[in-house]
């Protein structure tokens, strides 16, 4: 079902962990539908993603799209890493299942939530990043079940 | 370990036994004619379809015209349901299930309310999935036809109060089918003692072959066919019988019927052994489905931080056959309804497995994979933001 590139990074996840400090850290997702993406950079005074980190809770997809986000984002500018598109990451995985799509746009909304977050610790703006829609804390009302 | 696989699925199918196959191969290749033609070669069949009626029959305690044979379980549910549904809409338009039937029954109830008026009531089950009888009494109108409750289920394996839903179903003059797809073979069945007026089963959940299984049909319930052409199985179900399958299904009943104990006996002292493990060494785990009134082959566990799919990826990749009622398994956004009606929050659901064993998984096999369970849920949790969460909130 899952491409050799999408078993590859879910077998072996690029920049799994945590950065303590981080200068952005950007959480998508809900657990109710069961895929949660946390992406955490490291940017340096030249707006370049020095390091960058990942945590999901999620299907393989989930695992792997994260995992390519972060590679396709790693070393990049700011301006650079939010032209990332899910669309990128599919591509760079080979292909998702057409039910898997939604976990690619998960990663590439993961990146603009951690962009956004590093926006507001340094009171900038970082001209064409909107306000993430999906983040946890605001989605987590209690469930109807 | 490279290559062996460690078959823990059998709720989803089993492998068909070899003695099986050989009961078969000679329906497929010398006598092969229609039980419906007059020639000896054809009609002589009907008769070894006579004799595996007995055989399934027996199993259950009944004649054997009560049993008509169909292409498997989801058919007998469909069957069972719609055509009782017509046959007494005379008297109403009323039936009450549960809410963790198998998408065969809660499907067609759908289908039933929706394209055919009728209205359906899905009674609760408590926290170990065993239905509310007081709610299922309260829940019993004038115009109810029908309740069925399905056996044993198969995500949790709890067992039913069947005996007793069959009293409360007789008491009030309605009619009860049960789906007992995952509990014949596994368990004794008497339709009879159990007040059963309709039960549908599957060949190839007990080592018989896929693609053929039976409804029991209580002697002067007056439901008609479902599927119309030709006048077999008391023209109460077309289609040129299914003669191999039957057979095979017929000897694979026979075997299960004759092996029951000593298997329930084995399957227990694996589940008990796997469940005891789990629950000891990997952190942050429950059982789902009631401890006591479980299937002898059934496990379902939910690791709280992680999630089905992933975990049912990387137990493959160890060799090990599972499944999950996680959503990313189930095909939509939502994880499995029999979990979610145990009471479990979606994140917990997600991140649920079923382990089903047959009688030829061993101890050892056991061992292996609760060693494989700890090592990939910790992997997994390493890499969870909810784990993260949970941790940090803890200091």
């Amino acid at each position: 079902m899952y491409s050799e590139k999408v078993m590859d990074h879910f077998q072996n996840p690029r920049n799994v962990g945590e950065i303590e400090n981080a200068s952005g850290v950007g959480t998508v997702g809900n657990a109710k539908c069961g895929d949660i993406m946390r992406i955490y950079f490291d940017i340096d005074e030249d707006q370049v993603i020095r390091d960058v980190k990942f945590k999901t809770f999620g299907c393989g997809a989930a695992v792997a799209t994260s995992s390519m986000a972060t590679e396709l984002v790693k070393g990049k500018t700011i301006y650079e890493a939010l032209e990332v598109t899910n669309k990128a990451v599919m591509e760079a995985l080979d292909g998702l299942p057409p039910v898997k799509v939604h976990c690619s746009l998960l990663a590439e909304e993961a990146i603009h939530a951690a962009l956004w977050d590093y926006a507001q610790k340094n009171h900038i703006q970082i001209e064409g990043l909107e306000k993430p829609k999906s983040d946890i804390s605001e989605e987590e009302e209690e469930e109807d079940y | 370990m490279d290559k062996k696989i460690i078959y823990l699925d059998h709720a989803a199918t089993t492998a068909t036994r070899p003695e099986v196959v050989e009961a078969m191969r000679p329906y497929f290749t010398e006598y092969y004619g229609n039980p419906s033609s007059v020639y000896d070669l054809g009609a002589k069949n009907k008769q070894v379809i006579t004799r595996m009626r007995e055989t399934i029959g027996n199993a259950l305690g009944t004649a054997p015209e009560n049993i008509y044979f169909t292409a498997g379980g989801t058919e007998a549910d469909n069957w069972a349901l719609v055509a009782a549904a017509e046959a007494y809409r005379g008297k109403g338009d009323h039936i009450i299930t549960s809410k963790i039937e198998h998408h065969a029954i809660l499907h067609t109830c759908e289908y039933l309310q929706k394209e055919r008026g009728f209205d359906v009531t899905y009674v609760d089950v408590d926290e170990n999935g065993i239905i509310k009888l007081d709610e299922l009494k309260k829940a019993i109108r004038p115009t109810t036809i029908l309740i069925s409750v399905m056996f044993a289920n198969n995500e949790i394996g709890t067992i039913q109060p069947i005996k007793e839903i069959g009293q409360i179903a007789r008491e009030h003059g309605v009619l009860f089918h049960t789906d007992a797809v995952q509990a014949f073979g596994q368990l004794p069945i008497s339709v009879d003692d159990m007040n059963i007026d309709m039960l549908s089963a599957s060949g190839h959940k007990l080592n018989g072959p896929k693609g053929i299984g039976f409804l029991y049909i209580r002697k002067g319930v007056k439901i008609r066919s479902f599927i119309h052409g030709g006048a077999q199985e008391r023209k109460r179900r077309a289609g040129t019988e299914n003669v191999p399958g039957i057979v095979g299904m017929a000897k694979a009943v026979e075997i299960a019927v004759a092996t029951m104990e000593e298997r329930r006996a084995k399957e227990e002292a694996l589940r008990d052994h796997l469940i005891q493990r789990v629950l000891a060494e990997v952190p942050y785990t429950r059982l789902n489905g009631s401890a006591r009134h479980r299937l002898p082959n059934n496990v379902n566990f939910s690791f709280q931080f992680i999630e089905g799919e992933s975990l049912l990826i990387m137990l493959d990749m160890a060799g090990i056959c599972a499944s999950s009622g996680s959503a990313c398994t189930s095909g939509s956004l939502d994880p499995s309804h029999v979990l979610l009606a145990i009471g479990l929050p979606h994140e917990i659901a997600h991140g649920s497995l079923r382990l089903t064993l047959g009688e030829e998984n061993t101890m050892e096999e056991i061992d292996y994979v609760v060693d494989k369970i700890k090592e990939i849920v910790a992997r997994l949790r390493a890499m969870s933001p909810l784990y993260e969460d949970f941790m940090k909130n803890r200091k």
